[in-house]
């Protein structure tokens, strides 16, 4: 059993909560993830890590409720535990200090993966602009915790209440015009954002680098459900992943795939409606 | 007593109504029965049968014993060699190995070995017995395991009869590798016998550590050099699914077989909403291979309401790779064989759903390097096969995370660890391997006869070191 020590509603159906669990903590590295079962019924959710910390021993998850699991897991408190908890899984991100300027994009619930990244960067002693995506300011996420560890940040919201008006792609366009010299994007959010982010950066020759969270089951190289098409080649997010050279991502079958069980997944949430969400 | 040239028949769910429930297919042995069948066993002083039986299971001996009625004597002679075999008499190629050379196949059926097997494992299983843990010497030396199928347990079991202190670290949340993701409950019940089996071997004193990902947790080296482990066995099993490279195998409703199964059998997905886990599938199913796993999806499609479910295979029926028993419930399921035929592209509609699978017509030519004959395509023979859900059932590479992890421990071009056929000793010191992760794709009983051989070596080993 795996106890959940901490546990904070950062905006509407978006959760904070750290897991105890030492092991993982001890070796988790920026990029990677865990998998999770909430209880003995439950299925094995992936999630990227948000943050570790080996002293307390426990890993940072940052979920938004959108199926039955993540319902059910919002539902539990400090003090309760989720019975299976696996990591780290997938390889670490590639940081050195040679690598320049870094923009970190994070979209949606994205920055929560982008911040450990970002900050291994900052560490190792690149010049990192963040740049944060939203819908709307009251459901920004790690705003100071990124400020933290940035040389720059730069917010952008659909509906312009805070920062710049529009989608990342714009922050990324305003760099751009002002002349700053990008070496590398690294960039986390839904498919349709990263897709958008590569298209920018592609005829711009700047290396994006995207962190993906296809369907898995086990997540630990076995069952081939994470299988994404990286160039001419097929991948498997879990084990060769989650982070690909995003100009070399066919974004549309991943969105595609990430469809494939739309129905079960409206008739499970329904089901945990109806019983309960102790199942 | 006049020769009974067959094997007594096992009773079995009727084809018609097992199609549609996930319970036991093959119901077993009977007292009366399984003692008839083992009196069918003419003692041979030089027995043909048990040099066929990888873990060396004393198979005249404990038939004698089923004669005479002393089950617990004939379990216990069994598990001197086996720790699993209410497992392997349910699973096990018989017809290949121990029955293939019995004496009576000159005149007719051989004994029925595996049921007996089957027979006396469940009557022990049965009868629920205290299992006595091992007492461990305060100066045991340990032994890390990483997997817990078939080859792990075995050598884990082995070993700690010997007096080792052994513990299996399991990467995924319950133990039994394929047999708990792979094999279907109608062919392996899991909580009735495969959880139970594992339980044993747990109340005999083996420590199993699930949700903990060898290479990624903790590395072989640390194991060693931090964790106190004086030796290491790696049975980490099959691994990434092969696809056929074929366009289209990324349209939704398509699966390996590996990711069907484990949906099914691991996540119990036939229980879902019940249980979280989903399959999207639709009501035509074609299943692409010719294995024990393949037939396993084609079995598993029906029961989780397919209305018809076609094997597709470019070879014909006499090089199945599956068992023939297999084949044959297969059949009388309702599965349909379409033999000499090759998938040559997936076919999906408007949302990137499966709609048709193009094959292509086969016929044999000249043997190739497996010595079966090599298929070849019929030039324009293509067409489509109506289904909207298709299944990859053509094997695995290996699992790349230990081996990457472990330097000092070689695998071949394929990923495969190097091991030695006989000791299971890898290219590192102290580190030994055994089933799929060294020999690609086999069966159950194969990985427990090398996780038998590692468990001797091993023992050798630390001998050697103390």
């Amino acid at each position: 059993m795996f106890k959940i020590m901490y546990k904070k509603e950062l905006s509407p159906g978006i959760f904070h909560m750290d897991i105890e669990a030492p092991r993982v903590a001890k070796k988790a590295k920026a990029g990677q993830f865990i998998v999770l079962r909430v209880d003995e019924k439950g299925e094995r959710i992936p999630l990227t890590i948000a943050d570790f910390d080996v002293e307390k021993g426990t890993i940072t998850l940052i979920f938004q409720v959108l199926g039955a699991s993540t319902m059910q897991l919002s539902a539990l408190n400090e003090g309760d535990s989720i019975v299976d908890f696996a990591g780290p899984l997938g390889q670490p991100s590639e940081i050195n200090g040679n690598m320049g300027t870094v923009v970190c994009i994070g979209g949606g619930i994205g920055v929560a993966p982008v911040y450990p990244i970002a900050r291994a960067m900052h560490e190792a002693g690149n010049k990192v602009i963040s740049i944060m995506g939203a819908k709307t300011k009251d459901i920004l996420i790690f705003e100071d915790k990124m400020r933290a560890i940035s040389d720059e940040v730069i917010i952008a919201t659909d509906d312009g209440s805070y920062g710049v008006k529009g989608f990342v792609t714009t922050a990324l366009q305003q760099l751009v015009d002002r002349g700053e010299k990008i070496d590398q994007v690294t960039a986390i959010g839904p498919g349709i954002m990263m897709k958008s982010v590569c298209d920018a950066t592609r005829p711009l020759g700047i290396k994006t680098i995207v962190s993906l969270n296809p369907v898995m089951v086990d997540g630990t190289g076995m069952c081939g459900g994470c299988r994404v098409q990286v160039g001419d080649e097929m991948k498997f997010a879990c084990v060769d992943g989650p982070e690909f050279d995003g100009h070399l991502v066919d974004f549309n079958n991943l969105m595609s795939r990430g469809r494939m069980f739309r129905e079960q997944e409206a008739k499970a949430k329904e089901h945990v409606c109806n019983i309960g969400l102790g199942r | 007593m006049a020769l009974v040239l067959e094997k007594h028949k096992m009773p079995e769910q009727d084809p018609q109504v097992r199609a549609h429930n996930f319970q036991e297919v093959a119901l077993g042995y009977d007292e009366e029965t399984a003692v008839a069948e083992a009196n069918r066993c003419l003692g041979c002083k030089n027995p043909q049968c048990r040099p066929g039986c990888p873990v060396g299971i004393d198979i005249p001996a404990f038939i004698g014993k089923i004669k005479e009625r002393d089950f617990d004597s004939a379990i216990s002679i069994i598990k001197e060699s086996s720790s699993l075999p209410a497992v392997c008499g349910r699973v096990c190629p018989q017809e290949n190995q121990c029955e293939k050379n019995c004496v009576l196949t000159h005149k007719g059926e051989s004994v029925a070995i595996g049921r007996l097997e089957r027979f006396v494992a469940d009557y022990q299983l049965d009868k629920n017995e205290e299992v006595k843990p091992i007492e461990f010497a305060p100066d045991a030396q340990k032994v890390a395991i990483i997997g817990a199928g078939p080859s792990g347990l075995t050598c884990a079991g082995d070993l700690a009869r010997k007096g080792y202190k052994v513990t299996i670290f399991e990467a995924l949340h319950v133990a039994g590798g394929v047999l708990s993701y792979g094999i279907p409950e109608f062919r392996l019940p899991k909580d009735k016998i495969v959880k139970r089996e594992i339980d044993n071997l747990q109340k005999m004193g083996v420590t199993i550590e699930v949700n903990s990902i060898a290479g990624r947790l903790f590395t072989v080296d640390e194991l060693m050099d931090e964790m106190g482990f004086d030796a290491v066995f790696v049975g980490t099993g099959a691994g990434l699914p092969h696809f056929m490279n074929i366009p289209g195998e990324s349209l939704n409703g398509v699966y390996s077989s590996n990711e069907f199964l484990t949906r099914c059998n691991l996540m119990k997905a036939y229980d879902f909403p019940n249980h979280a886990t989903p399959i999207a599938m639709g009501k035509k199913v074609a299943v692409v291979g010719g294995g024990n796993v393949a037939m396993d999806a084609a079995r598993t499609s029906l029961r989780l309401g397919a209305d018809k479910v076609y094997i597709v295979y470019r070879r014909s029926e006499a090089e199945l790779p599956a068992r023939a028993e297999e084949v044959h419930h297969a059949k009388e399921e309702g599965i349909d064989f379409k033999l000499l035929n090759n998938p040559v592209e997936i076919i999906g509609d408007e949302n990137g759903w499966v709609k048709s699978l193009e094959c292509i017509r086969m016929e044999l030519g000249e043997p190739d390097a497996s010595g079966r004959r090599r298929p070849v395509a019929i030039e324009g023979s293509e067409f489509e096969l109506d289904v909207d859900t298709v299944i990859m059932a053509i094997g695995n590479g290996p699992n790349p995370i230990v081996a990457s992890t472990t330097p000092g421990m070689d695998t071949n071009k394929r990923g495969n660890i190097i091991a030695d056929e006989e000791t299971g000793a890898t290219t590192k010191e102290g580190v030994f391997a055994g089933g799929d992760i060294v020999t690609g794709a086999a069966t159950v009983i194969l990985a427990m006869g090398a996780g038998k051989k590692a468990a001797a070596a091993i023992d050798e080993y630390l001998k050697s070191k103390k």
